[in-house]
């Protein structure tokens, strides 16, 4: 079985447009929430977001390789361009050798939107643009980076809802553990606009707190009244050590547990069970014992019952005098959904390069389920050799990934 | 609407939206290798010309053309057609 290293990343979120910013608002605790008036005007009951600006490819791509990309692949494209960068992965090395793309994407719903209305305006398919399709799809994101990077090996999106991210980043683990692959580029990319959260909005989940947008996300707060959508792209290069070893990369970190579960429950209710054997599962795969994780990067999204059952199940396995410390940087960042686990990877792999555990913001009055959690309530400055960071969807999928610092 | 009138509307558009450099829009060069186009860019070319000039070609319309005079007198010939058609 290959080791798995990380030899690059790259982000794009509400918390800052490259790795650099994002560090610096991780480290002081800034939220990137705010308001977008047109939710209101749409009959949103919450008009609080991340916020975040467009990206402008214009001079980056040629126009045919823009046509095809909606905002999620936009965000896709920066985050992987900033984790080539890092990674020394050069066009030359891109033309020469075979590397896989593993994305997570479950929605395209402003391009579909706009695609249907165009068609509506014009009632007729042939006046609705060659990029309409490539916008469209689900597999949008790959179809458009495998292109643009002229990527060679395995090529798919994942769907799995807010956890599509983690498992991305779980598979392309799993191609290099495996040998069938030697470099993977792997991440989530969530879409931010008025079309994509209204029936997610519907269902009463998000936040209502508007009155100061940032301290709206409140994960393992007492006062916490539903999350707050956000998004934006990461990426992250997964490559065998033999591979990093070979081309001279500098190596970050190594992935050394990736644990799945269903809770073969509810739809949209969360369990202790599914995340707790997800928990079990990626320790085993690790061979790491709870006490070897210094910092669990949380799901927590500030939902009263998604934050009960996930604090519930990692009290299950890393409660008492040694549980190591625990923060969700959804307080900072909002839900990014389908991105959220690549992003949360990016954001623990920062702070293990810079020795500090990013505060779980908005945390007054610790809920009395998270009470025997080591909640971080302010920035510590502490060694990470080892991070789990835990992601959950609807449909009661669960993905947890461990993450070590490289050593020899 | 007068040929120079059509050839100013259809430079401004391949400069805008299909991003040609204005000095590389000269009239007996090839417009296919100019603008790189691909099978795809026909589609687009089909929307653009159909939202300027209100006519709707077809990929066969397309045949014969070479050069960019080539292109402006095809788009010359349809909206006169397409004029008188919906003069009449």
């Amino acid at each position: 079985m290959n080791r798995v290293v990380i030899t690059g990343m790259g982000i794009y979120s509400c918390l800052g447009s490259n790795l650099e910013e994002v560090k610096n608002s991780l480290y002081t605790g800034k939220s990137g929430i705010g308001i977008d008036p047109i939710r209101t005007e749409m009959g949103y009951g919450s008009a609080l977001t991340g916020i975040l600006p467009e990206p402008n490819l214009k001079k980056m791509l040629k126009r045919r390789m823009r046509v095809g990309m909606g905002q999620e692949s936009r965000y896709a494209y920066m985050a992987t361009t900033e984790a080539f960068k890092m990674a020394g992965i050069d066009d030359a090395f891109l033309d020469n050798n075979i590397i896989g793309l593993l994305y997570g994407n479950d929605s395209t719903a402003q391009s579909v939107i706009e695609g249907i209305d165009k068609l509506r305006a014009v009632k007729d398919t042939a006046l609705m643009g060659s990029g309409s399709i490539f916008k469209s799809m689900n597999s949008t994101i790959t179809m458009n980076l495998s292109t643009i990077f002229r990527l060679k090996g395995i090529n798919f999106t994942i769907s799995a809802a807010c956890a599509s991210g983690s498992h991305a980043i779980g598979l392309g683990y799993m191609f290099i553990k495996q040998g069938l692959q030697s470099m993977v580029v792997c991440g989530g990319a969530q879409e931010v606009n008025a079309n994509a959260m209204g029936s997610f909005d519907g269902l009463g989940a998000f936040s209502l707190q508007m009155d100061d947008p940032t301290k709206a996300s409140r994960p393992f707060d007492a006062g916490r009244d539903g999350l707050v959508p956000s998004g934006g792209g990461a990426t992250v290069i997964l490559e065998s050590y033999e591979s990093a070893v070979a081309r001279g990369a500098n190596i970050l970190a190594e992935v050394i547990g990736y644990g799945f579960s269903s809770n073969g429950l509810h739809i949209s209710q969360p369990s202790v069970e599914g995340p707790a054997r997800s928990l079990k599962m990626a320790l085993e795969q690790a061979n790491v014992a709870a006490s070897e994780i210094d910092y669990i990067n949380a799901h927590a999204t500030s939902t009263p019952l998604g934050d009960k059952h996930e604090a519930m199940a990692i009290g299950s396995i890393f409660g008492g005098d040694n549980c190591p410390y625990v923060s969700s940087t959804k307080s900072m960042t909002g839900h990014e959904c389908w991105m959220a686990g690549a992003s949360e990877i990016v954001y623990s792999l920062l702070m293990m390069q810079d020795s500090f555990i990013a505060p779980n913001i908005n945390l007054e009055n610790v809920a009395e389920e998270a009470k025997p959690l080591n909640l971080a309530k302010t920035t510590i400055n502490h060694k990470i050799d080892t991070f789990l960071s835990n992601s959950f969807g609807f449909g009661g999928t669960n993905s947890s990934l461990i993450v070590r610092k490289f050593k020899q | 609407m007068e040929r120079a009138k059509i050839i100013e509307t259809t430079n401004r558009f391949l400069i805008d939206e299909f991003e040609v450099e204005p000095d590389d829009i000269i009239l007996d060069e090839n417009l296919h290798e100019t603008l790189d186009l691909d099978s795809l860019d026909y589609v687009d070319l089909v929307v653009v010309i159909q939202s300027h000039f209100g006519f709707k070609l077809t990929a066969d319309d397309f045949k014969g053309v070479d050069t960019f005079e080539d292109f402006y007198t095809m788009i010359e010939t349809h909206l006169r057609k397409f004029t008188q058609e919906n003069a009449s």
